[in-house]
């Protein structure tokens, strides 16, 4: 078990390591000369040299990545050329506004979505089956921007109970926030959603199936009991490995739905950065949210490793 | 005296799956079946959302190839004065800001995401295939490796990829045909590679070496045919998912570029006149929410239909 | 509302009449599939007394397992009870509402079928699954039930219950979950035990220990046992009376004895026909062959339904179906001609033929394969796996030699080796004198071509989108060098030889049975004409019928085309039918070798003394004695030093059998025994081992 704890962990910086090296690349060879972009068409060209070399850009490529990756651990993420600040903090501000959304997302679809998912198991084809495979299957290629634009369209235009846009007020506290994150977040959730729904209903079928739950009702067990003790303790196993992998969806899902609400969260920081060719800002960035994937999977292989007893006695 | 089976409590597991006629009849029942083809459209019929997926599935095919000739209007085509106009009979989706006919752009535009889409997925299903079935019957170290560098790719969230590449590479309709390839290569990948783990082991492969047949032969006639199916519903699921992606990026701006009307831009496009006009959004994202849905019951609908679980789900 | 179905033995002694506590009167049991409406079981009636044992017998497609799980009300979502009435201790279940039907499951009905892991909830400790029962059922707390589940344990001869009960089922061996499923069906002395093929996934000798206490238990508690099997074996060793079903009716239904001694129906007389009998003759003999198939259900004939496959078929037998009635004291048969019905032993003479002489007659034939010193080694993280550790084989021109083992013995990677799927690590592979490359990729065609396989699994041996054709005609274009058109003409020619129609020729191997796979598999590996064939359980996953027409297709082959076989098997009576000589195999390494005559006769390598004496013999009358292995077999990780077997042997020395490899013993021919006891000693102790009849040993007639 700890040896594989080991090999996760050391996947997982690999895959770190990997990926800031994908991320660098990109933004290296970003079309468009960031001194132009910072200074302006106009700046001469002497600025612009001097500015280059105070950005480190006149050194070769694997030596400004080195310097930047000791940087970055060292948590100095540089100073962001177009907002014209550091970086770090905004950066975390903004992941903070972030983690509100997908933390009021996920407490909306993973207990509904395992609730539906085990339903249609035990309701297998029957009209509440079919209802929520063909609704989860149809919502699951929904882009966000799609739900999310419907979304606005009847609950903020045609009823007016929400605003349109949810820029929402850094200093507020969360509770003030929240009825601009209720929108933003329905929209999110629903793609992650149906794939909870999917997972979960798939992975009850197969366990329904098991012998041990025939034993298990021969033993006379009530209903009940079968289902929560013997059941849903095999069943839900897949589903959280699924639930964290869903993170990744909901990562992107962030991404359009912050940038379809105005919600300054840290994917409309990424979004914003591409757009504004700004080097330091995406690579910070979007290293950032990789290692928030990357751990959340790890975390969950390990949920995994150690609530199956097949892996954590072998 | 008739006895009903165990009838429903709110959470009976008792219910059990179907016994499958086989199971009934025991190995010893076989006997001429129709070609498989029958078979398949046979269950195909009998689910009526997967039918209804393919069939619209279809008509979008037939708008993308024949979409420039069903157009009433050349989608780029400007009217100062038509603009923002509501539907009315001589333009039944209205028109945009500049005046351009939507519902030209709109079938104009189907043909634009199945070509990007579609391209793409192609070149991932093609080349994943080749890495899966490479993989899988290598075995060893450079199985290991292989797999290893496609995880790595797999343990990104694909938009943020994709985000990362195109700002990299600049945004054009070719790079997000590479793009979507990129993406989807790791998992058509691992999908075949685990077929071909499955099927290496099984005994008629095993009667092939016995008998010296080459390795080539092996893959080619031995174990590619039998992956058919689950490539097949790979496929097309991974189409969903492109368009998904297509329009996704669109949508930032970070793919096709105007003025090419691909649905994703044309939301992104409409976002502010979304008050006075909002038909200008939702039309196109009807229509994408309608092929998505569309092609993921009609995937779906493969795999109940091809794959032998097809009892379940 | 408590139902009063506990078993009660009645207080004033045992001097009553055993009543029926589990009777089935006229029950029909349906499926709803895409095939339609399948009968599954039709007008089934059977009961079963208090202590009695009832074994219920058939071939797939019997319905069996259906009318066992159907009488009890669990089917599945499309099946249902359409006709008849099923009581326990009185009671009707057929009426009883979900709520009571569960309670009478805990309590009054034990459970227990073929695969222990799979029966048992992986993620929680079996303590905790067997106290659920006592909770449940027996109104106990928590420390009441622990003590209960000890208390059972322990009756199913589980070694150290308290540390078993905190483990999870992956730990454990499958004879010992067996056990605790067992266990956790008796908890509360149920008045109906059913078993559904509880060894059938158990080896040979886990297989008698179980069966042993089962037996035991059966004198123990009150509970009438339903008991379900293909294997007319298993049956002598415990059931009381037997019922014999096909294509969902019964055929017969008699007591042990009269039943084997003097059936009074053509399928169960023909049943035990094509069971090989421990019978080193002369010659060897073909089995039994129905011909014809099991028909489906949704296919039957309008008359017997076994009348189609029947020799003493009249007209009269087509035209109506024959009910099941009692045609002598506790007999019943459906065969409406049941007084033409010969004896068993006179009926076997003449429906079987010798088909060669038996190879232990011939003297001087030419050495064809053999594998000096065979080691097949695989490294893993925390060591070596030596799966094959030092094995000599011989197999002569035109003879067989049969592979007798269990689980982990190697048996298997053996003939891997020896075909070259799984490369030996060590020692040499000879073909008439020659060395082979250890891989199959490296050997010439010409050596491939001497050389083909027959796979264990039907299903699995053939390519699904390849037609029957296709397949047979590959061999014989690429080894053989033949064109098309003449490897067609010869595809079909196989087709024939195999019994096949020629029709088969177009269709897809998911069109064919599973013995018809098989043949097809068979034909294939005769196609290019090889001098050696192995066959690697090519029948253990068949029906018995089909078992015994693909050994005599085998054997006919064989005589044909004067091709030798090496046969892996498990089965060891499937072995000695066709086999000239054996070789026993024990975690990686020969235990003994040599003729099967004598291979068969004391003296017996103390490993093969328990095997014969574990095989459950079709012969209520044979005398085996119990010689049972303790503990299970260790991994091929960490193989006991001195003799591999010491751990387990009953007849272990001491410290020269724990830390010295033991010698060959040689005896008469090529006879060879891997044990420190020596020959003339073993043969003194092991007389009584096997006792046929009336005191024959098996070999002292030859």
């Amino acid at each position: 078990m700890v040896r594989f704890i080991l090999r996760r962990l050391g996947f997982m910086v690999l895959t770190v390591i990997l990926a800031s090296i994908i991320i660098f690349w990109a933004t290296a060879v970003l079309p468009g000369d960031v001194a132009t972009m910072v200074l302006g068409r106009y700046a001469t060209e002497e600025a612009k040299t001097e500015l280059r070399h105070e950005l480190g850009l006149d050194k070769p490529v694997p030596e400004q990545y080195a310097n930047w990756l000791g940087d970055y651990v060292r948590g100095d993420w540089g100073a962001s050329p177009s907002m014209d600040t550091v970086v770090r903090p905004v950066v975390f501000e903004r992941l903070r506004n972030s983690m509100m959304l997908a933390l009021v997302a996920f407490a909306m679809y993973v207990p509904l979505g395992i609730f539906l998912g085990l339903l249609a198991a035990l309701r297998k084809n029957t009209w509440a089956d079919n209802l929520i495979s063909v609704g989860s299957l149809a919502f699951i290629g929904l882009p966000e921007f799609v739900s999310g634009t419907f979304l606005i369209a009847i609950f903020s235009i045609q009823l007016g109970w929400f605003p349109s846009q949810s820029a929402i007020d850094p200093n507020a506290s969360f509770l003030e926030s929240f009825p601009l994150l209720i929108l933003p977040a329905v929209t999110v959730a629903l793609t992650s959603l149906a794939y909870v729904v999917r997972m979960t209903r798939s992975s009850t079928v197969d366990v329904l199936q098991m012998d041990y739950v025939r034993t298990a009702n021969l033993k006379g067990l009530p209903p009940r009991r079968v289902l929560f003790v013997h059941v849903l303790r095999n069943s839900l196993l897949p589903t959280i490995t699924v639930v964290a992998i869903g993170i990744g969806w909901l990562i992107g899902g962030l991404i359009i739905t912050e940038s379809l609400f105005s919600y300054p969260g840290i994917g409309r920081l990424l979004l914003f950065a591409i757009q504004r060719r700004d080097m330091v800002l995406i690579q910070a960035t979007a290293l950032l949210i990789v290692i928030i994937y990357v751990v959340a999977n790890l975390l969950a292989d390990v949920l995994y490793a150690a609530l199956n007893p097949r892996i954590r006695y072998t | 005296m008739v006895e009903p089976n165990l009838t429903d409590e709110s959470f009976d597991t008792a219910i059990m799956d179907e016994t499958m006629a086989t199971e009934v009849l025991g190995p010893e029942g076989g006997r001429p079946r129709p070609k498989q083809w029958r078979l398949y459209w046979r269950r195909l019929r009998k689910r009526p959302a997967a039918l209804v997926g393919t069939v619209v599935f279809c008509f979008f095919l037939f708008l993308a190839v024949f979409g420039p000739w069903v157009a009433p209007y050349d989608y780029q085509k400007q009217d100062a004065k038509l603009r923002l106009d509501s539907p009315t009979v001589s333009h039944p989706f209205g028109t945009d800001q500049f005046g351009r006919d939507i519902f030209s752009r709109i079938v104009v535009g189907t043909r634009n995401i199945f070509l990007i889409g579609g391209l793409g997925t192609l070149i991932a299903v093609v080349i994943g295939t080749a890495v899966g079935l490479l993989a899988g019957y290598i075995g060893g170290m450079g199985d290991e490796v292989m797999m290893r560098l496609l995880d790595v790719l797999l343990s990104f969230p694909s938009l943020l990829l994709a985000m990362v590449l195109l700002a990299a590479a600049g945004p054009s309709s070719r790079n997000v045909v590479l793009v979507v390839a990129l993406l989807y290569i790791p998992m058509v990948g691992r999908v075949v590679r685990s077929m071909v783990l499955d099927l290496k082991n099984k005994e008629f492969v095993e009667a092939a070496r016995v008998r010296g047949e080459k390795r080539s032969y092996i893959l080619f006639r031995e174990i590619l045919p039998n992956s058919l199916p689950p490539l097949l519903v790979e496929a097309s699921m991974r189409f969903s998912y492109s368009i998904f992606l297509v329009a996704s990026l669109g949508y930032l701006g970070l793919g096709v570029q105007p003025p090419s009307p691909d649905w994703g831009l044309q939301i992104n496009e409409a976002r502010n006149f979304f008050q006075i006009a909002p038909w200008v959004l939702l039309f196109p994202a009807c229509v994408i929410a309608v092929l998505v849905i569309a092609t993921s019951l009609m995937s779906d609908g493969l795999r109940q239909v091809m794959l032998p679980g097809g009892g379940r789900n | 509302m408590a139902i009063a179905i506990q078993g009660q033995v009645p207080s004033d002694g045992a001097a009553k009449a055993p009543r029926p506590v589990f009777e089935i009167e006229g029950l029909h049991i349906d499926y709803t599939t895409e095939f339609g409406v399948l009968h599954a079981a039709r007008n089934v009636s059977l009961s079963v007394h208090e202590h009695e044992s009832f074994g219920l017998v058939g071939e797939s497609g019997s319905g069996k397992s259906t009318l066992a799980m159907g009488s009890i009300r669990y089917l599945a979502s499309n099946g249902k009870v359409s006709d008849g009435s099923v009581r326990l201790n009185g009671v009707e279940l057929l009426g009883l509402s979900p709520k009571q039907l569960r309670e009478l499951w805990g309590s009054s009905i034990g459970v227990v079928y073929q695969s222990p892991l799979s029966a048992l909830n992986p993620s929680i400790v079996i303590g905790k699954q067997l106290a659920e029962v006592a909770r449940q059922h027996l109104g106990m707390d928590a420390s009441a039930a622990k003590a209960r589940v000890v208390e059972m344990l322990t009756k199913v001869a589980m070694p150290d219950p308290e540390a078993v009960m905190k483990r999870y089922p992956h730990q454990l061996s499958g004879g010992m979950l067996q056990r605790c499923v067992i266990a956790m069906a008796l908890m509360t002395n149920p008045s109906l035990l059913v078993m559904d093929e509880p060894t059938t996934a158990l080896d040979v000798t886990t297989q008698a220990v179980v069966l042993d206490l089962v037996a035991e238990l059966k004198r123990e508690f009150d509970s009438a046992i339903l008991y379900i099997t293909h294997d007319l074996g298993v049956v002598t060793k415990i059931c009381d009376r037997v019922g014999v079903m096909y294509a969902g009716e019964f055929m017969e239904q008699a007591g042990l004895r009269e039943l084997f001694s003097r059936p009074l129906h053509p399928y169960t007389l023909d049943l035990l026909g094509c069971v090989p009998r421990f019978d080193p003759t002369p010659e060897k003999r073909s089995l039994v062959t129905i011909p014809g198939a099991i028909p489906r259900v949704d296919e039957l004939p309008p008359g017997c339904i076994f009348a189609p496959r029947c020799e003493f078929v009249q007209p009269a037998c087509t035209e109506a179906r024959p009910p099941l009635v009692e045609v002598a004291p506790e007999h019943h048969s459906a065969c409406r001609r049941w007084p033409v019905v010969p004896v068993p032993s006179e009926y076997l003479r003449e429906a079987t033929e010798a088909v060669r002489a038996s190879g232990s007659e011939a003297r001087d034939v030419d050495i064809l394969v053999e594998a000096k010193d065979t080691q097949v080694h695989f490294k893993a993280p925390r060591g070596v796996i030596r799966a094959v550790d030092g094995v000599d084989l011989k197999v002569a021109v035109g003879q067989t030699l049969g592979v007798v083992g269990e689980s982990g013995s190697g048996k298997t990677t053996v003939a891997r080796a020896i075909i070259g799927l799984t490369p030996a690590t060590g020692g040499d592979i000879t073909l008439r004198g020659k060395s082979l490359p250890r891989s199959t990729g490296k050997r010439p065609r010409s050596t491939l071509r001497e050389i083909q396989m027959v796979f264990q699994n039907p299903d699995a041996s053939l390519n699904p989108t390849r037609t029957v054709g296709d397949a047979i005609m590959r061999p014989l274009s690429l080894l053989a060098g033949v064109d098309h058109d003449e490897a067609k003409r010869r595809a079909q020619d196989l087709l024939r030889s195999v019994s096949l129609p020629v029709s088969y020729f177009d269709r897809l191997p998911h069109e064919l049975s599973g013995g018809e796979k098989q043949r097809v598999a068979i034909a294939r590996a005769f196609a290019a004409e090889p001098e050696f064939i192995l066959c690697d359980e090519p029948i253990s996953s068949l029906d018995v019928s089909v078992q015994g027409s693909l050994m005599n297709l085998l054997m006919q082959l064989q005589v044909e085309k004067h091709t030798s076989y090496l046969f892996i098997s498990h089965d060891l009576s499937a072995v000695q039918h066709l086999a000239d000589a054996i070789a026993v195999v024990y975690l990686g390494h020969v235990m003994e070798i040599g003729d099967a005559t004598k291979v068969l006769a004391p003296p017996f390598h103390p490993y093969t003394e328990a095997l014969l004496s574990a095989v459950p013999l079709p012969d209520p009358d044979v005398k085996q004695k119990p010689i049972r292995l303790g503990g299970s077999v260790p991994s091929a990780m960490y193989v006991p030093a001195g003799c591999r077997f010491h751990p387990r042997c009953p007849r272990f020395l001491g410290d020269l059998c724990a830390n010295e490899e033991p010698p060959w013993r040689e005896g008469e021919g090529d006879h060879r025994i891997y044990c420190h006891i020596p020959l003339d000693h073993l043969t003194h102790l092991q007389a009584e081992t096997l006792v046929f009849g009336e005191g024959d040993s098996p070999g002292e007639n030859a």
